[in-house]
C-alpha cells in the first residue's frame, strides 16, 4: 500500500492535496447548524449531474416528442420514476441548500475580506444556477414551460435597438419552438454543468486559500501554536467530513420524505399546468416561474414600463441579483459576525429576509392592484438594503470581538 | 440553541407570513374526492367503467393495456375480454378509436387524452366534474356542467345517475376518479410504500453517523484531537 502511495506520489501529488485540504487543512471548531450547507450543496450537484446522466439517456430534446419522452420515463423506464423525481426535486433542493447558504454568509460577514473572492465566485455559481434551472424547466415542453420560456426570453426583446435581432438569434427562431428546445437542452446538460463544476472548483480552491469564517467572525489563523497551527482548528478529516455525513443524512431524510411522499409538492416542485403539453395556441391564465426564481420576477413586474418600454423592469430584474456583488464593499462594519453587530444591521437583515420571501410569494400571484403595490415596496426595501448599507452598517455599537472562538 | 433561534427568526417569521396567505388555494367549490389508490377493487372497477364510458372517445396514450393488467392484477386474457373492444395487442397503448375529423364534426372539438388529467386538474376537480352534468336545453347534448361551462362532452353516465343509488353512482364517479388517479402516475402504487422503507434505512445510518460524530468529537471536546499524532 505505501509502495503504491509512493510509487503515486512521485508523479502525482495524491498525499500533498489530501494533507492541504482535507487531512491537515484546519477548519475553526465552532461551526454550527449553518455550515452544513456548502457540503450539502456539492452533495446535490453530483446527485443532479448522475440523475441527469440517466435522464439524458431517455429524454427527446426534439418539441414533438420531449412531452411523451418525459412521460415513457415514467411509466416505461425501469425506476425511471424515481430518477425523474430525484432530478425535479434536487432543482427545489439546491435552492433551498443555495439560499441558506447564501443567509449564513449574510449572518456572519463570510463575505467580507479576506474572502471577497469566495463570494463573488459564489454569486456567479448561483446566477449560473439559475440559468441551468431555468434551461432545464423548459425540457418536459410542457405549458409552464413553454410559457415561462416565452415569458423570460421576450425580456431580452425589449433590450433597446438590438431587441428584436437578439430574441431571434437567442432563439433560432420567431418564437419559442424546436430550435429553443434543442439549445436549451445542448446548454443544460454540457455547457452549465462544466461552467458550474469549474466554478465550485475555483469557490473551493478561494475558500482553503484563506480559511473558512466561523460563527464568531474570529481568524483563527491570527492565533496559531509553535507548530503553525490555528489553536481554534481542527482538522476537517476527520472530525469535519464526519459531522458531514449526520448533516447528509438528516438532508436525505428531508429529502427523501419530498422524493417519495409529495413529489410534486402541492404544484411548488412541479406545477400541475405542466403537466399538459405545450401548446403555442392556448396561453395559460396565469404564468408563474418556479419559486425559487420568483422574488426577481416581482422585481421585474413591480417596475412600471418607462417611454413605452418593459426594459426598466429588465435591467431592474438584473440589477436585483447583481447588487448582491457589491456586498463585500458596502458592507463598513467593523465585526464580520452578527454576534457583534450594531442593532441597525440585524433590523436591516430582517427587513431584508421578509422582503425576500414576500416577492418570492408575489411572483406566484397573478397582479391585483395589491400585490402590485406590495411588490413596489418590498422592492424598495430590497433594494433599500444594498443602498443603505454602508449608513447602517457603520452607525451603532458593535460588540467586543473575542479573540478566540466560543463554544 | 439561543443563538441559532436568533438567526432562525428572521427567516421563521417571513416563512410564516407568506405560508399563511398560501394557506388557500384557488377553487374551493370541489368536493373531496377521497379516493384511495390502493383499494383495488375500487381501480379494476374504475379500469372496467372508463373502458366502456370513456375510452370510445378518450386516449389514456401514455398507458399500456398490460400494464393496466400487471398493476391492477388482471390477467392478460381478463384484460382482453374486458377492457379491450378494438381488436388491439395488449401492448398497446390505450388509444380511441375515434377519428380526429369526425370528433370536431360530432362535437366541436377532439376530447383532450385524460393519461395526465388526474395531474394536471387534479382528483377532486375529475371527480367534481363528473358529477356536475345538470340539465340545459340550450346546449347540443340537454346537458350542462357546473364547473366546465359549456363543454362539449355530452353526460355520459346519464344512465347510470337515473338507475343506480346516489351512494352507488357517487362511488363508481369516485373509482373512475380512482383509476385516472393512477393513470396519471402509476408509480404511485409503489413509492409510498419504497419512501418508507428508504426513511427506515435512513433513520438506521442516521443514528449510526451520529454516535461516529459524537466518539470523534470527545477529542475535540477534551482539547486532545492533536495528542494522537
Amino acid at each position: 500500500m505505501d509502495n503504491n502511495k509512493s510509487w503515486i506520489d512521485q508523479r502525482f501529488p495524491l498525499t500533498k492535496v489530501w494533507n492541504e485540504h482535507l487531512a491537515e487543512y484546519y477548519t475553526p471548531r465552532n461551526f454550527n447548524f449553518w455550515y452544513f450547507f456548502g457540503s450539502l450543496a456539492m452533495l446535490v450537484l453530483v446527485m443532479q449531474i448522475v440523475t441527469g446522466i440517466f435522464l439524458t439517456m431517455h429524454f427527446k430534446p426534439d418539441a414533438a416528442n420531449a412531452f411523451a419522452s418525459v412521460e415513457y420515463i415514467m411509466r416505461d423506464v425501469d425506476w425511471g420514476w424515481l430518477i425523474r423525481y430525484l432530478h425535479s426535486t434536487g432543482a427545489s433542493a439546491f435552492f433551498i441548500v443555495i439560499y441558506l447558504h447564501m443567509y449564513r454568509g449574510l449572518l456572519y460577514g463570510s463575505y467580507k475580506a479576506p474572502r471577497e473572492l469566495i463570494w463573488i465566485l459564489g454569486m456567479v455559481l448561483y446566477i449560473a444556477l439559475m440559468a441551468e434551472a431555468f434551461m432545464g424547466y423548459v425540457l418536459p415542453w410542457g405549458q409552464m414551460s413553454y410559457w415561462g420560456a416565452q415569458v423570460i426570453i421576450s425580456l431580452f426583446g425589449s433590450v433597446p435597438f438590438i431587441g428584436p435581432d437578439l430574441l431571434i438569434w437567442i432563439l433560432g427562431d420567431y418564437a419559442v419552438g424546436d430550435p429553443a428546445l434543442n439549445r436549451f437542452f445542448s446548454l443544460h446538460v454540457i455547457a452549465l454543468p462544466l461552467i458550474l463544476v469549474v466554478l465550485v472548483f475555483l469557490h473551493i480552491v478561494a475558500l482553503h486559500t484563506v480559511g473558512s469564517n466561523n460563527p464568531d467572525g474570529v481568524e483563527i489563523k491570527k492565533n496559531k501554536d509553535k507548530d503553525g497551527i490555528p489553536k481554534d482548528g481542527i482538522p476537517f478529516h476527520p472530525y469535519y467530513s464526519v459531522k458531514d455525513i449526520v448533516g447528509v443524512v438528516v438532508f436525505l431524510m428531508i429529502f427523501s420524505s419530498v422524493v417519495f411522499f409529495a413529489p410534486a409538492m402541492n404544484g411548488y416542485f412541479l406545477e400541475s399546468a405542466n403537466f399538459v403539453v405545450a401548446n403555442p395556441l392556448k396561453t395559460p391564465d396565469h404564468i408563474a416561474p418556479l419559486w425559487y426564481l420568483t422574488p426577481f420576477y416581482s422585481v421585474l413586474r413591480a417596475i412600471p414600463p418607462m417611454f413605452g418600454s418593459q426594459f426598466p423592469g429588465v435591467v431592474g430584474m438584473f440589477a436585483a441579483l447583481l447588487i448582491l456583488l457589491a456586498l463585500p464593499w458596502i458592507d463598513r462594519s467593523k465585526v464580520k459576525s452578527i454576534r457583534y453587530r450594531s442593532w441597525p444591521y440585524k433590523v436591516a437583515l430582517g427587513v431584508f429576509v421578509i422582503s425576500f420571501i414576500v416577492l418570492g410569494w408575489l411572483g406566484m400571484q397573478p397582479v391585483t392592484p395589491l400585490n402590485a403595490l406590495l411588490a413596489r415596496v418590498f422592492t424598495v426595501a430590497y433594494f433599500g438594503f444594498f443602498i443603505l448599507m454602508p449608513w447602517f452598517t457603520s452607525i451603532g455599537k458593535t460588540k467586543e470581538v473575542p479573540t478566540r472562538v466560543t463554544e | 440553541m439561543k443563538k441559532l433561534l436568533k438567526t432562525t427568526l428572521p427567516v421563521l417569521a417571513g416563512l410564516i407570513l407568506s405560508l399563511n396567505t398560501l394557506a388557500s388555494p384557488a377553487g374551493g367549490t370541489l368536493d373531496r374526492a377521497n379516493t384511495d389508490i390502493n383499494n383495488q377493487n375500487s381501480l379494476q372497477n374504475g379500469a372496467k367503467l372508463f373502458m366502456n364510458y370513456c375510452s370510445g372517445c378518450h386516449s389514456i396514450s401514455f398507458m399500456r393495456y398490460n400494464r393496466i393488467g400487471k398493476d391492477l392484477n388482471i390477467s392478460d386474457a381478463d384484460v382482453e375480454k374486458y377492457l379491450m373492444f378494438n381488436g388491439e395487442k395488449t401492448g398497446d397503448k390505450v388509444t380511441s378509436s375515434m377519428p380526429d375529423a369526425g370528433a370536431v364534426k360530432w362535437f366541436g372539438t377532439t376530447p383532450p387524452d385524460l393519461s395526465l388529467i388526474s395531474r394536471s386538474k387534479g382528483t377532486d376537480w375529475i371527480y367534481t366534474y363528473l358529477r356536475g352534468f345538470y340539465i340545459d336545453e340550450s346546449r347540443p347534448f340537454g346537458v350542462n356542467n357546473k364547473i366546465l361551462v359549456n363543454v362539449s362532452m355530452p353526460d355520459v353516465l346519464w344512465e347510470a345517475r337515473q338507475n343506480k343509488s346516489t351512494e352507488d353512482f357517487d362511488q363508481d364517479v369516485r373509482d373512475i376518479t380512482n383509476f385516472l388517479d393512477y393513470v396519471g402516475e402509476p408509480a404511485k402504487l409503489v413509492r409510498v410504500d419504497l419512501g418508507y422503507k428508504v426513511l427506515g434505512f435512513l433513520f438506521v445510518l442516521f443514528i449510526l453517523s451520529y454516535l461516529l460524530k459524537k466518539e470523534y468529537w470527545k477529542d475535540v471536546k477534551y482539547g486532545k484531537w492533536r495528542a494522537k499524532d
